[in-house]
């Protein structure tokens, strides 16, 4: 037997013998930090976004005139970290940024967090104090690897400069492939300083990570049998298949089966609107006709989709008579909150393009199912319950603008290959529900963590990708919500010096519209701490900030609407401005909510299109929710 | 499915192998796993392999079997995790080492020393008023001699945890593939 080793799964650093011989001298001889700037341009990376600070500067040293990546210095680490998550969904590439110890590294987080949940690539580079002063509080040191364990897909601790190369070759390919997400690469001022022999490629050493990408044994006959006995299915896409890039395979499967499409927030645009087997978005705020499919199938096939609650509603009696194929990179999701007859995991894509010839296979030996009666009910559903707000309590009471309209009106004067970001909140949700979206990657949206502020950074990094990969061709639009856009607004510096000419269209209704909304509904009316005196549209109220004068401050073109004449004519202006981002303040009504709705916790099938209209219930049970036409109908069933 | 939390009075006991790299900050990503998804765990072991590349945590816990998939499913997405079974108690070999402190006098000491006697585990330490009792077994063993002695009045517990292996020749770590990297 071996002598056994020193345990070192306790110890947060290695304690490397301190004069530990450099055994390896190939290559050329450079600094750790030099190693790392030389390891992204081998990588492949184009931009990177960041901010410089104490412990990383070695790093910023050696990015200079002669580097081949384009430096995007941001206002703040978290616009930083979104920013990189934007630039990742516009692109399909892995986001990268670089920050320094402490305050850097913890202010980035919040980006890291979000990209986890939204599966993003991305490598988040932190800068760390040397290794001999690990553990004794030195200045601006913070535990970022332990900070983020539960947040990033993996994480390293860099501490010798010899290691810097294999790291970031290993910490790229996992952040890219399997199930993308945030790595975390701590760099070490000793690190950073040491000497070492660069080579590349370098070899990649990961036992532990075999992201399985084929389907294996009888799941795709089983799955193609699925579909020949069932008369309702539904395909339920989500943003697994957009990091896959499954667009067309989506659309190959739904053509050959059938099926309606619903897809969840982020999968929005995987295929083209115009394709009538769209039914858009299902879930708490879904279309009628989506969510209405989903809770009748009789077959779903989730298709690099989660089944988060804000999709599901309450789990037990979500597509109730539905049997489920889960297709699916990550093992761990299958099976977690549903359990599935047909599991499947690999890359959606590789899957759908084995899955199909299977389908057609079978297809040949049984006829196709008729789906006729499937589609009468679905259309009309839409037909019914169109995504509209032109119900009597969708109008403006007090003469501002709808902020439905807003929405609509953008998408209609916008360049067809627009890339649309959104912050979070109820301008969201309509640009999701209201928004022809016409290609995959044009939407970027913080959908798992739901993180305001998300919107301005990503919409940069969304333009740094577009300037990128397209030329600059696709315009970026983000709308944002008057309080969304206040968490980083400081990025209109950004977005001015590094010439990302977005356009802004900020729903402004002066109030956190989502968070009233619920107060509304479920908390009798009492608007705590929901007021931001930010758009009033009165002669005694001065707005803070002024967001026209917010723009001019920043060098930044601001244009207000109180009307609809005046909206339109502005964003016909800033579709024409190209040199500098603009901004234009829509003056939007406080009350406008968000329909349909399905109370947090409800099933889905209390859906309401309008308070008190629930299409998926029974007639009787109908009755009963329109002779009790109140929001409080909506709390009461949050209630049970 | 009401997974949460996963253990719950009446789950059933299970025993897990986890095969990891021997890497600094392992075990922090482990237990930060079992924290965050509400995994109660009765006893957990770690302690270095037949190879000097691996590591192995012995962790013992009641919990339904759903959860218990799920937190296999998420223990495997950690890059350092190699190797993950749920040992089937009819094919294994479980033990686990107790220190046991007894108040004992010349009055009462040669009953307890029946008792060690009984259970064949041995006295390490003896003082006028006390005596210290090294046990290994089972855990059912270990839970029969504690109940015995409770009655003289235990003055210090440790115990190791369980540490368990399947029985025949074959090797957890067959087939798995270490890491020659030491470092983080």
């Amino acid at each position: 037997m071996a002598t056994p080793t020193p345990l070192q799964a306790f110890s947060g650093v290695p304690k490397a013998p301190a004069a530990e011989k450099q055994s390896i001298v190939d290559g050329e001889k450079m600094t750790g930090a030099q190693a790392l700037v030389r390891s992204l341009e081998d990588l492949g990376v184009k931009d990177v976004f960041g901010i410089p600070g104490g412990a990383i500067l070695p790093v910023y040293n050696a990015i200079n005139e002669h580097t081949k990546f384009r430096f995007v210095l941001t206002r703040h680490e978290q616009a930083a970290g979104h920013a990189a998550e934007g630039y990742a969904v516009a692109t399909g590439k892995v986001g990268v940024c670089i920050v320094t110890s402490g305050p850097g590294a913890t202010n980035v987080v919040t980006a890291i967090a979000d990209a986890n949940m939204d599966s993003i690539p991305m490598v988040v580079i932190t800068g760390q104090v040397g290794v001999g002063a690990i553990g004794t509080d030195a200045f601006q040191e913070a535990d970022i690897v332990g900070i983020t364990y539960p947040v990033a897909k993996h994480s390293y601790l860099v501490t010798n400069a010899q290691d810097v190369p294999r790291v970031l070759a290993e910490a790229y390919y996992i952040a890219g492939s399997g199930r993308p997400g945030p790595v975390v690469v701590d760099l070490t001022k000793t690190a950073q300083n040491g000497q070492m022999y660069y080579s590349w490629p370098q070899r990649m050493i990961l036992p532990g990570y075999n992201p399985t990408t084929k389907a294996h044994g009888h799941v795709l006959s089983d799955a193609a049998k699925l579909f020949s006995q069932s008369y309702r299915p539904v395909l339920y896409v989500g943003g697994g298949a957009v990091r896959a890039n499954a667009g067309k395979q989506v659309k190959e499967l739904a053509d050959l089966t059938g099926a309606p499409i619903v897809t969840t927030l982020p999968a929005r645009g995987i295929v083209p609107d115009s394709d009538p087997k769209v039914l858009g978005m299902l879930g708490m705020h879904g279309g009628i006709a989506a969510t209405g499919a989903v809770q009748r199938s009789d077959l779903l096939v989730a298709i690099g989709a989660r089944f988060s609650d804000r999709v599901t509603g309450r789990l037990d009696s979500f597509a109730p008579a539905a049997r489920v194929i889960h297709i699916d990179i990550d093992p761990a999701e299958i099976g977690k909150n549903r359990q599935p007859d047909v599991p499947i995991v690999g890359d959606v894509a590789e899957v759908l393009n084995d899955l199909i010839p299977e389908i057609k296979r079978q297809q040949a030996i049984h006829s196709k199912p008729n789906l006729k009666p499937w589609w009468a009910q679905i259309d009309e559903w839409r037909e019914k319950y169109p995504t509209t707000y032109d119900e009597p309590q969708d109008a403006p009471v007090d003469g501002s603008l709808s902020p439905q309209w807003v929405v609509e009106q953008l998408s209609k004067q916008a360049d067809p290959e627009t890339i649309w970001v959104a912050g979070v909140g109820q301008h969201q949700m309509w640009a999701s529900q209201l928004i022809d979206f016409e290609h995959p990657h044009s939407w970027i949206s913080s959908g798992g963590l739901g993180t305001m502020g998300f919107g301005l950074p990503a919409a940069i990094g969304a333009k740094v990708g577009s300037q990128r990969e397209f030329n600059g061709r696709k315009p970026v639009w983000l709308i944002d919500g008057d309080g969304s856009f206040q968490m980083t607004s400081e990025e209109l510096a950004t977005a001015l010096l590094d010439h990302t000419p977005i356009k802004i269209a900020i729903i402004n209704n002066s109030v956190y519209g989502m968070v009233r909304q619920w107060q509304t509904l479920f908390f009798n009316h009492h608007y705590s701490a929901t007021s931001l005196a930010d758009g009033e549209n009165r002669d005694d109220i001065v707005d803070v900030p002024d967001f026209v004068k917010l723009a001019e401050a920043y060098d930044c073109v601001g244009m207000r609407a109180f009307t609809k004449d005046e909206a339109v004519e502005a964003i016909k202006k800033a579709n024409e401005i190209n040199d500098r981002p603009v901004l234009i303040d829509f003056r939007v009504w406080k009350d406008a909510m968000v329909w349909p709705m399905v109370p947090a916790g409800a099933s889905n099938d209390e859906v309401a299109y309008r308070p008190g209209v629930r299409p998926l219930l029974s007639p009787a049970a109908q009755a009963k929710a329109a002779a009790s036409n109140t929001g409080e109908s909506v709390a009461a069933a949050d209630a049970a | 499915m009401a997974n949460y939390p996963a253990s719950q009075p009446g789950s059933e006991r299970h025993t897990l192998s986890v095969l990891v790299e021997n890497r600094p900050g392992v075990l922090a990503r482990v237990a930060g796993l079992f924290a965050r998804r509400a995994f109660n765990i009765n006893s957990l072991s770690v302690s270095p392999t037949e190879r000097p590349d691996i590591s192995r945590i012995t962790v013992t816990a009641d919990v339904e079997a759903v959860p218990l998939e799920q937190i296999i499913k998420q223990l495997n997405k950690l890059l350092h995790v190699l190797k993950i079974v749920d040992l089937d108690p009819s094919n294994t070999v479980e033990r686990e080492l107790v220190l046991i402190k007894v108040s004992a006098n010349e009055s009462n000491r040669s009953d307890v020393l029946e008792i060690v006697r009984l259970f064949r585990v041995r006295v390490v330490d003896v003082n006028p008023e006390s005596l210290t009792i090294e046990a290994t077994g089972a855990e059912g063993k270990i839970d029969a001699l504690l109940g015995l002695l409770e009655h003289y009045g235990i003055i210090e517990l440790v115990r190791s945890g369980s540490v368990a292996m399947t029985r025949g020749p074959k090797a957890l770590s067959e087939k798995v593939i270490g890491s020659e990297i030491t470092g983080r």
